[in-house]
Order: structure tokens, then C-alpha cells, then sequence
């Protein structure tokens, strides 16, 4: 699995550097709580189709920076766009070309796994045809035909978490946003996960992941990692593990992260 | 309108998939209204009295016969002796003991004065000084019919009549009251509920990173309590018509649209709850706490304003429902129009106003 895993990625990092579309920019973005310093100074790109791996040990500042890319908080100064927008003038563009996954379980356990999905298509304003195609393909993608009208509430966290991703996707969106979907999923409802994000990814959606498991860190075609609100290390993890002389990305992590002064 | 429409029809699964929330929107207010309504009252209905009539004759016992008859007493039993009295108060069955003096009725003829003591339970303050001020009453009605004929040197005899509610009855002032407290439980317990639900489930996050604008969100999670108050509103005004006998002697129309102004204040305030609490408990308990409580002991509905200390006057002033149940007083009981409530309603809307705008500036700045 990893081996295909490694193709995957040298194909995508190959693309990326042929066509170098970048579909998010940040320039200096620095965010401030009173005088926290949250993110400090933060430069990055991200590109088209490219899985974009968003690390950092708790309370690092990658929660807060990817709030800001999403919308949910602005930024105290920098520059920033998404999907080519910008984050400041062009919010509601950006909302509408983006998808986002909390790492907070985002469904209503009280509506019927179909009742949910209507709901989110109906928000972003799919037509009622759109909205019953969406419906009768992902409930077939994930299996759940014969669960369509039982309540969230009975559905295990994987497929929670599998339905969310896809709920995420509804609209079509270029970037999906995703934060720390895999935590507390058992090791092989991670890896099925995981498969969506690649078939995602194939398609051409840029993904932008934060998360917490190192193994995880290798699937993605780049990965940043953030010690105390800057970015430490941003490369291919092939290169980082070259570069600090490390078996695996956890050695990478550690090393970086033994600096750090800030912990919760 | 077809984003906003899903969003609205999403909340009404959530209300009626909630046992609770159900209970909170259809249970209480009906049991409310018939508590208040029945077994909460004001009003004396067969108190039970003990009498230890020293005289025995025509007079007391005819005042005892008026008493029993005017339908708020009720004869426990003939006392022998002083002792007895206190014994009986301790069981506590009989709240007031009636104690005619000797020689009553010859006193009475001859020197045009007579004893009569009335000893009542004070334990429950209201109750016995009822008691004491129905007793009095009944006893001066009973002389004053009697004595017509004995023309003391100079008489005033006050005529008294109750305008506006002849029978005295306590329902209603009860029914504006409970609407005013149900509106208020309903718009703004329940919405800064399901506001700060969503905010900590985390579904909120979702909903704001999506197209939708936060003013359509809120007005989303609106709506159906909007909705739900009202036909509330017609179910409390419909009982307290039909079944309690409450008046409405003013328009329909404008007792409706008062009502929905109150509604649209308390919808209001749930959203400027909603937006300083971070969690549904924080919400539930600013609710009940600085909502409740104060409605039910400062806004007129079950203690008189008139005779509070004046810094609670003062402060019933910002309690929005002493308004509303000043308007539905003045519409229901006395029937007057517009002319006479337009202050009234002006304060609500400058409440309304002021709980929007400060809603609105929170809520932009929880987004930061």
C-alpha cells in the first residue's frame, strides 16, 4: 500500500512542478491574539491537485491559520488568496469554492443520513435535481442505501467521518480544508479515508490537510510543519527525511518539534 | 428563498425530533395556563373557620350564617373554650377562629356596641389578612343591613365597584402574565438554545464557511420559533377566552400584532444570548436566570409594581414583559385602542431595536 502510496505522490509533485498553478498564496500572514503572536509570519504556497499535509504539535497555530484561509477569522495582516480570491475583499468567492471538515463532527446526529446531505447540497444552493443525483451517488460510494433513512446518530465515527468528507465535497469545490479528519478513526477506516482524499486529489481538488499521525504525514505530497506559529520545514517528505537524516517523518517531527517552547 | 426554506425545514426536524424541546413548546404553556388558571388563586373559596360563640344568640348566629353562606368559609367546628383555640390552629387545619363575645346581641341593643374577635393564621400573611379583611366585611355588611333602622348621627358609606374585572377574578391577570412568560421562554430560551447548539457541535463552523450569510443563518433558526410562538400566543389567548372567560374586549388585530412585536423582542434577545454564550448551558442558564425569574417577580405579573421598593420599580422598567402585560391588560380587560398603548409599544420596539443591533455587532465580532 505504501509503495503505491510513493508513485502516487511522485506523479502529483511532477505536475505540480510542470504547471505551478497556485491556488493558495500567503504572504507574511501573521495573526495576533492581544499578544499572542499565533502565526508569525507564515509564507506558503499551495498548488492545484497537490495534497498539502498542514503538521504541528498542539498549539502550533495550524488551526488558526487554516481558519483564516477558510473565512472563519481574519487574519491581523499578510497577503492572502484562495482559489485566486482574495481572503479580505472576496470572502463570499471564496466560500463558494471551498469545502471544509472540522475536526469537530459536523453532521446533525438528529437528521437522517439523507436529510443531511439534502441539507448541505440545498445550502449551497443546488438544484433539487443536482441535490437528488449528489444524494443517490454518495449513498451508493459509501454503501449506505439501506441506511439512508436511519439517523446519523446510529452510524459508527468512520462512517461519520467518511460522510462528512464527502458532504465537504457536495459543491464541487476547487480546495477542501480539511482539520484533523482522522482523529479517534480506527488504522483501517484511515486508510480507507485516505483513498478518498488521493481520488479526490486526482481530480484535480486541492487538498489541505492538518493532522496529528506522522504515518499520515507520508501519504501527503507536501507537508509544512509549524513549531510555535512559524513554519519550520515545508518540502516533499522524501526531501525532509533526507534533509534531518530521518527513517520516517516522526523523526522528522521530533527534531523539529524538541525546539519548541510553546505546548497547551 | 430555496436555501432558506431547506435551512428552516432542517430546524422544525430538529424541533420535533426532541422530545424535550416538544415538551418545553406544547406541554408548558398549557399546564402553566391551567395551574395559574385553577389552582393558583387569589381568591378565598371555602376557607375552613372555627367559631367559639360565647352568646349563642339571634345575632351571632345569624352572622354565622351569613358567613357560611357567602361560600368563603367553611364551618370546622364549635369551639367550647380559649383553650381550644390554639390547639386547633396547630393542627392547622382551620386558619381563622371566630370569637363572639357574651351577651352579644343585648350589648348591641342596649349600649350599640359589641365584641367579636377574629383570630386568624397568620403563618401564610396574605391568607390570613384575606381572611380577616372577607370576615370584617361580611360582619359590617351584616350590622350595616341591620342597623338601617338605628341611624347613627353620620354614616359614609362607600360604594366600591371593580372596573374591569367585576368578578376579581385572578385568571385575569394570569393569562397576560403567561403569555408573556411563555413568549419569552419559547423566543428567547429556545433560540439561544439551538443557536449555542450548533455552535457546539460545531455544525455552526460549517454553516459559516458556507455561502450562506450569517443574517440568513440566524433568520433561518428564527423563523420556525417565530412561527411556533405565535400559534402559542393564539392557543394561550384562545384557552384563556373560551375555557377561563378572560375578556377581550379590544381588537383581535392589534392584540395579535402586539403580540407578535413581543415575540420579535424576545426572538431578539435569544439571538444577543446566543451571541455571549459559547455553550447551551451558558444559554439555558442566562435564560432562566436573567429572563425567568425576573419576568415572573418583576413584571407585574403575579406582584404589583406599585408596591415594590423603588429601586425594583426602577428596574422593572427594562423588564420587557411589564410592557407587554401593561398592553394586553389595557386591550383585553379595558378594550382601549392604539391611543392608549403606543408608549408601551414604542419601549418594546426600542427594546427590539437595541437587542438587534447589539446582537448583530457580537455576532460579527465572534466571527473574528
Amino acid at each position: 500500500m505504501k509503495e503505491d502510496k510513493t508513485d502516487t505522490s511522485a506523479l502529483n509533485t511532477a505536475t505540480v512542478t510542470e504547471h505551478l498553478q497556485t491556488v493558495i498564496s500567503v504572504k507574511n500572514l501573521v495573526k495576533k491574539f492581544g499578544h499572542f503572536v499565533a502565526n508569525d509570519h507564515l509564507t506558503f504556497e499551495v498548488y492545484k491537485g497537490e495534497i498539502f499535509g498542514f503538521l504541528g504539535a498542539n498549539g502550533a497555530g495550524k488551526t488558526t491559520a487554516m481558519r483564516i484561509l477558510c473565512g472563519l477569522s481574519s487574519p491581523t495582516s499578510g497577503e492572502l488568496t484562495v482559489g485566486g480570491y482574495d481572503v479580505y475583499k472576496q470572502a463570499e468567492l471564496i466560500k463558494r469554492n471551498i469545502g471544509y471538515m472540522s475536526q469537530k463532527f459536523s453532521l446533525y446526529e438528529d437528521l437522517t443520513i439523507a436529510e443531511n446531505i439534502r441539507f448541505y447540497a440545498g445550502i449551497y444552493g443546488l438544484s433539487r435535481q443536482q441535490r437528488k443525483e449528489k444524494e443517490d451517488r454518495m449513498l451508493k460510494k459509501l454503501g449506505l442505501e439501506p441506511e439512508r433513512d436511519k439517523l446519523i446518530a446510529s452510524l459508527p465515527l468512520g462512517w461519520r467521518q467518511k460522510l462528512s468528507f464527502l458532504i465537504a465535497l457536495l459543491h464541487d469545490p476547487q480546495i477542501v480544508f480539511l482539520d484533523e479528519p482522522t482523529g479517534g478513526v480506527d488504522p483501517i477506516t484511515r486508510r480507507q479515508f485516505w483513498d478518498f482524499i488521493y481520488e479526490a486529489a486526482a481530480e484535480g481538488k486541492t487538498i489541505f490537510v492538518t493532522t496529528h499521525y506522522m504515518d499520515e504525514a507520508e501519504y501527503c505530497d507536501r507537508v509544512s510543519i509549524m513549531v510555535d506559529g512559524r513554519i519550520a520545514a515545508l518540502d516533499t517528505p522524501d526531501v525532509l527525511k533526507k534533509q534531518f537524516n530521518s527513517e520516517d517523518m516522526n523523526g522528522v517531527f521530533l527534531q523539529l518539534a524538541r525546539g519548541a517552547t510553546r505546548t497547551d | 428563498m430555496d436555501r432558506f426554506l431547506g435551512f428552516v425545514k432542517k430546524e422544525f426536524f430538529h424541533i420535533f425530533r426532541d422530545r424535550r424541546t416538544m415538551i418545553i413548546l406544547f406541554g408548558i404553556p398549557i399546564i402553566q395556563l391551567m395551574l395559574f388558571g385553577t389552582v393558583i388563586t387569589n381568591e378565598i373559596k371555602d376557607a375552613r373557620i372555627a367559631i367559639y360563640d360565647q352568646s349563642k344568640d339571634e345575632v351571632t348566629q345569624e352572622i354565622t350564617t351569613k358567613l357560611m353562606s357567602s361560600g368563603y368559609f367553611l364551618l370546622d367546628q364549635n369551639l367550647e373554650s380559649t383553650a381550644d383555640i390554639e390547639a386547633i390552629f396547630k393542627q392547622g387545619k382551620v386558619k381563622e377562629v371566630l370569637v363572639f363575645g357574651r351577651d352579644f346581641s343585648r350589648k348591641l341593643q342596649r349600649e350599640g356596641k359589641a365584641d367579636v374577635q377574629i383570630i386568624a393564621d397568620a403563618s401564610d400573611p396574605n391568607l390570613g389578612k384575606m381572611l380577616a379583611t372577607y370576615t370584617t366585611g361580611i360582619i359590617n355588611d351584616y350590622i350595616f343591613k341591620q342597623m338601617g333602622n338605628l341611624h347613627l348621627p353620620m354614616q359614609i358609606e362607600p360604594e366600591v365597584r371593580m372596573v374591569y374585572n367585576e368578578g376579581l377574578k385572578s385568571v385575569y391577570m394570569f393569562v397576560p402574565g403567561i403569555m408573556a412568560m411563555i413568549l419569552m421562554l419559547i423566543s428567547a430560551m429556545m433560540t439561544s438554545i439551538s443557536i449555542t447548539r450548533e455552535k457546539e457541535l460545531g455544525t455552526m463552523e460549517i454553516l459559516l464557511v458556507s455561502p450562506l450569510r450569517p443574517s440568513q443563518i440566524i433568520l433561518g433558526k428564527v423563523t420556525p420559533y417565530l412561527v411556533l410562538s405565535f400559534i402559542n400566543a393564539l392557543v394561550i389567548l384562545g384557552i384563556g377566552h373560551f375555557v377561563f372567560g378572560v375578556p377581550i374586549k379590544g381588537s383581535w388585530g392589534l392584540l395579535l400584532g402586539e403580540s407578535i412585536l413581543f415575540i420579535l423582542m424576545a426572538l431578539s434577545l435569544g439571538i444577543m444570548i446566543s451571541s455571549l454564550a459559547k455553550t447551551q448551558m451558558v444559554a439555558m442558564f442566562i435564560s432562566v436566570i436573567a429572563l425567568m425569574l425576573p419576568t415572573i417577580l418583576l413584571s407585574g405579573f403575579i406582584f404589583s409594581i406599585e408596591n415594590m421598593p423603588l429601586p425594583l420599580q426602577i428596574v422593572s422598567n427594562i423588564m420587557p414583559p411589564k410592557w407587554f402585560i401593561i398592553i394586553l391588560r389595557n386591550i383585553m380587560l379595558k378594550g382601549v385602542g392604539m391611543a392608549y398603548v403606543w408608549k408601551e409599544t414604542l419601549v418594546l420596539l426600542g427594546m427590539t431595536a437595541f437587542f438587534v443591533v447589539v446582537a448583530v455587532k457580537k455576532f460579527k465580532v465572534r466571527l473574528e
